[in-house]
């Protein structure tokens, strides 16, 4: 394969774990975040220093990644989940900023002029397989009790309170899980560039993983994985037209949020059975439009035919 | 029969104003009471006090001799209290039946790990709690709407779709907050009769807050009567219809 393409595959593959994390907080549970470059980033130094600097197996360090991400995750939240909406969302920003000062300043990891030398171990081939298992866990959690108490919390918290759901507890669980995700991918790019730096995580990219979730569609694990896909390959595609791309990217989003303003599959998932239904649906529509066709030539008899509108 | 639910001294302070004020009362096991009064006088605070949706001020709550003062709102479902609310709050967004699978939550007790990775028990279980979700919905008669976003619903059909979603927690009292709210008279005869229902078929205690008098004095068997944040009378239909101050808070009086 070209290696050019492969590259962008892997980033897509890599994006996509983060985007996977990040929809189930978001798209399933309500909270928006501006802070998960801040989990990446952390996956990605723990991941490095158990390879680099322990000598670790590659998998070690991608366990290491989830755990230690999941953990800060764990104590942000207990700070700031208590927080309604918008606060929480800005507390998330304050932590992604706050991550990468640490990680500027702190001088044994390289500082903020990088740490090189990462052994090259991510591959398509493991990017792929953590993708798939992503997708499957990630699938089973929102089809369970817990998928889908989170989604209650989503929708009408208070209602879930009195449901007996421990909003919280749910809340914070979403919140852990899709950091340990976004721990994963960190260690994933990490290993992929063989060189970390603190501005590789910063709000942008965190703005980008959010942009790419509501681009596929809140509440859509399909659309996740598409919106990821796509918007990793475009500003590369668009590398023609130089320095407007990230200009044509923004008109894209723009013009996707106009059109579709649940994104890509707002709310749908493509699974076997929804395509089929899809499909159903059109052949009824094209049924009951036929026959209204025959209905209406019936009544003006043919003679003037369509007319105009 | 013995009461289920004692409240004590319930006061409920926003700044200054007293919403609710040193009220008592008592709900009977098994039985339908009612909770009346003019616009404002604290018969919403009450419930979200009950449900610890507020924190008190002062007083207490007890559910089944338990103190459930100031517990989580979950809490206090989960001991076997749950309400609907004077606007509805579904899920909105879900299939009727998913709102009310969604509260079905409490009757399975498979983990993270069985459904990340789709163990046995999570099969069986989520097995059992679809058919209580279709069981409910056929129940309620609402088996031919499983599939319609609740959002969509007609007005009195959400109504139902809330009263259900709150039976799938297996309540002991369930606490009604205006649930005949923007009905005509057809749709509170229906609802009255199932409310009836519902307290023989479920074995359980209801509260309700109503206005529409009709429904409260042919249903309830016990009723307090509210004003200002304070109990104004408490006791059966016939003595309450008779209850010359009951009669002046609605009515409003001259001074003697």
């Amino acid at each position: 394969m070209d290696a050019y393409i492969e590259g962008i595959l892997m980033l897509s593959g890599i994006n996509l774990i983060a985007v996977l994390g990040l929809s189930l907080l978001t798209g399933f549970a309500g909270l928006f975040s501006f802070g998960h470059a801040g989990f990446m980033a952390i996956g990605a130094y723990s991941a490095a220093i158990c390879t680099k600097l322990l000598g670790l197996p590659f998998f070690a360090g991608i366990a290491a990644a989830a755990a230690v991400a999941a953990g800060v995750s764990w104590l942000i939240g207990r700070a700031t989940l208590k927080l309604k909406g918008d606060y929480f969302c800005i507390a998330t920003l304050g932590f992604g900023e706050a991550i990468r000062l640490i990680l500027d300043n702190f001088q044994g990891l390289g500082g903020a002029r990088g740490w090189p030398g990462i052994p090259p171990h991510t591959t398509l081939l493991n990017i792929l397989i953590l993708d798939v298992i992503g997708v499957v866990l990630l699938a089973n959690l929102v089809r369970s009790r817990h998928g889908r108490n989170m989604i209650a919390v989503r929708e009408e918290e208070l209602a879930a309170k009195v449901a007996g759901i421990d909003t919280f507890r749910y809340k914070m669980l979403a919140l852990v899980i899709s950091a340990a995700y976004a721990g994963v991918a960190g260690a994933l790019l990490g290993h992929y560039m063989t060189f970390i730096q603190p501005k590789m995580f910063s709000m942008v990219k965190s703005t980008e993983l959010t942009i790419i979730v509501i681009f596929g569609g809140l509440g859509s694990i399909s659309g996740s994985v598409l919106g990821a896909v796509v918007l990793t390959f475009l500003p590369e595609l668009l590398r023609a037209v130089d320095k407007w791309r990230l200009v044509v990217y923004g008109l894209a989003v723009i013009g996707i949020m106009i059109g579709r303003p649940r994104g890509l599959m707002g709310g749908f998932e493509l699974t076997p059975k929804s395509i089929r239904a899809h499909f159903a649906r059109r052949r009824e529509e094209r049924a009951i439009k036929a026959g209204q066709a025959a209905e209406d030539e019936a009544f003006s008899g043919g003679e003037d035919g369509k007319g105009g509108l | 029969m013995s009461d289920i639910l004692r409240v004590r001294g319930l006061t409920k302070r926003f700044g200054g104003l007293a919403a609710v004020n040193e009220v008592d009362f008592d709900v009977r096991e098994g039985g339908i009471s009612g909770l009346i009064g003019p616009n404002g006088a604290g018969k919403t605070t009450i419930f979200n006090l009950i449900t610890g949706v507020y924190k008190v001020s002062s007083g207490t709550v007890s559910f089944g001799g338990q103190d459930i003062t100031d517990l989580e709102p979950h809490r206090v479902a989960g001991l076997g209290v749950t309400r609907t609310f004077q606007n509805i709050r579904l899920f909105k967004n879900l299939s009727v039946f998913e709102n009310v699978l969604t509260a079905c939550h409490a009757s399975a007790s498979y983990g993270l790990a069985d459904s990340l990775l789709r163990l046995p028990r999570f099969r069986r279980e989520e097995k059992a709690i679809k058919d209580k979700a279709d069981g409910l919905l056929e129940i309620l008669g609402l088996a031919d709407r499983k599939d319609a976003i609740a959002n969509g619903l007609p007005y009195g059909l959400q109504r139902r779709l809330e009263i259900t979603r709150a039976l799938a927690l297996d309540p002991r009292l369930l606490l009604l907050d205006e649930p005949a709210a923007g009905m005509n008279p057809d749709e509170t005869e229906q609802l009255m009769r199932l409310i009836g229902e519902i307290r023989d078929r479920f074995k359980l205690s209801v509260l309700v807050i109503e206005h529409h008098m009709d429904l409260v004095m042919g249903l309830c068997e016990h009723i307090v009567v509210l004003n200002f944040g304070q109990k104004l009378a408490d006791g059966a239909p016939d003595a309450i219809r008779g209850d010359k101050r009951v009669v002046e808070a609605y009515l409003g009086g001259g001074d003697q």
